[in-house]
């Protein structure tokens, strides 16, 4: 415990020493959690894009698990079918936002943390409201923007990290994790938040597992423990094997969240 | 980095409770820090040094923290057990199937104004 000079002297006061300090001091109680007032911002969010039919995944992972990777594989295959657009949260680069755009020809945007280690719903909320914005700006002949034209999808790059970003909930429908191979199957072991937290973890890098101590039956166990309800879906996001898998569980809970 | 998004969380609450209870300078801000939190309390202390200085609500206040001891129970034999010297594994009857109790909370308790 870390108590500063200062406080230990009032401690001091505080516990019998001068009852002129008592009279002085007034205390105020608070008893509130720090994420509480982000808790209640998520949630409504979450009432917003219900309204407006929007499914947001929140996905999030290492630095280097794959997830662009993962994406660009997934928003291939989904983009014919539903409107599909990126955020990509960074602390400083937009190259991810550049990858998905070139990869994919999909709405992609960049949401600096400005140095923070996680997004918040306020951020989140901010970078939906971008979204929102018409790019390019319409042509004069071109007609007002179109009911309906808010994207059915929209896919959190969130920043890469196992511990912050699981405890700020940013108004996501689902949560979404990748694991890849090479940092091995005890992960749920280490990080429990982060796997209690999400409704699909996609093991990724498979095509590496001859080269790495990874127990897939040990990995899912694990995550099972964590959270019994996760859906845990192998993948190569570099061939696209096991990507399909990915790609449907997406469709089913977009379908879900728009009835 | 993680303390000091913390830490904004904190100054956007405190400033506003203080503007609901009409005060102008806090001199402490105590906060529950949980054993298992992810905080970690040397790194929140400097931070907030940092952040609070720049506002005239908080200049010169002292953020104190108070522990919360982490305790997990077990649903095998129904017993708790401290987290941090046996993690998962109930040292009591050796089931897995344990969850935290409390210890993980990040919480504002008072602020304590001198006048
Ligand atoms: N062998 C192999 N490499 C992969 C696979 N998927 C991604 N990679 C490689 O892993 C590296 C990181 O991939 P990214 O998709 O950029 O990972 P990311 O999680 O978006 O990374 P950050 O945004 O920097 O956190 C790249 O070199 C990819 O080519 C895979 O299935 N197998
Ligand atoms: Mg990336
Ligand atoms: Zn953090
Ligand atoms: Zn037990």
């Amino acid at each position: 415990m870390h108590i500063s000079k200062k406080c230990s002297n009032f401690a001091a006061e505080m516990d019998g020493m001068s009852r002129k300090t008592m009279e002085n001091v007034k205390i105020i109680e608070i008893k509130k959690s720090v994420f509480e007032n982000n808790d209640r911002a998520a949630d409504a969010l979450r009432g917003e894009l219900k309204k407006k039919g929007v499914f947001l995944l929140n996905l999030m992972s290492s630095p280097g698990s794959g997830k662009t990777t993962t994406l660009i594989q997934t928003i291939n295959r989904l983009k014919d079918k539903i409107r599909i657009a990126v955020m990509e949260a960074d602390i400083d680069s937009d190259v991810d936002a550049i990858k998905i755009k070139e990869a994919t020809g999909v709405e992609s945007i960049q949401l600096h943390t400005g140095g923070m280690c996680h997004l918040d719903a306020e951020m989140t909320e901010q970078g939906l409201n971008a979204l929102a914005q018409p790019l390019p700006p319409p042509s004069p002949q071109e007609r007002e923007p179109r009911e309906g034209e808010s994207p059915d999808l929209v896919i959190l790059e969130n920043v890469g990290n196992l511990v912050c970003p699981a405890e700020f909930d940013t108004g996501a429908v689902k949560n979404a994790m990748i694991l890849s191979v090479p940092e091995g199957h005890d992960k749920p072991l280490k990080y429990p938040l982060m796997f209690s937290i999400c409704d699909v973890v996609v093991i990724n890098k498979i095509d590496v597992l001859p080269y790495f101590d990874f127990d897939m039956e040990k990995c899912k166990e694990y995550i099972h423990m964590r959270n019994p309800k996760a859906t845990v879906i192998p993948i190569c996001a570099k061939t696209g094997e096991g990507v399909e898998a990915f790609a449907e569980w997406l469709m089913k809970e977009v379908a879900r969240w728009k009835e | 980095m993680h303390e000091l998004g913390i830490v904004f969380y904190i100054i956007r609450d405190v400033k506003k409770a203080a503007e609901e209870n009409g005060v102008e300078h806090v001199s402490t801000v105590v906060m529950n820090i949980g054993e298992v939190s992810t905080i970690i309390p040397e790194y929140l202390t400097d931070c907030w040094r940092w952040a609070a200085d720049k506002e005239d609500l908080l200049r010169g206040c002292e953020l104190r923290i108070e522990p919360i001891p982490a305790v997990t129970h077990c649903d095998g034999c129904g017993k708790d057990y401290p987290t941090v010297a046996h993690g998962k594994i109930c040292p009591h009857c050796g089931s897995e199937k344990t969850w935290l109790l409390r210890g993980n909370e990040v919480e504002i308790k008072e602020l304590r104004i001198e006048s």
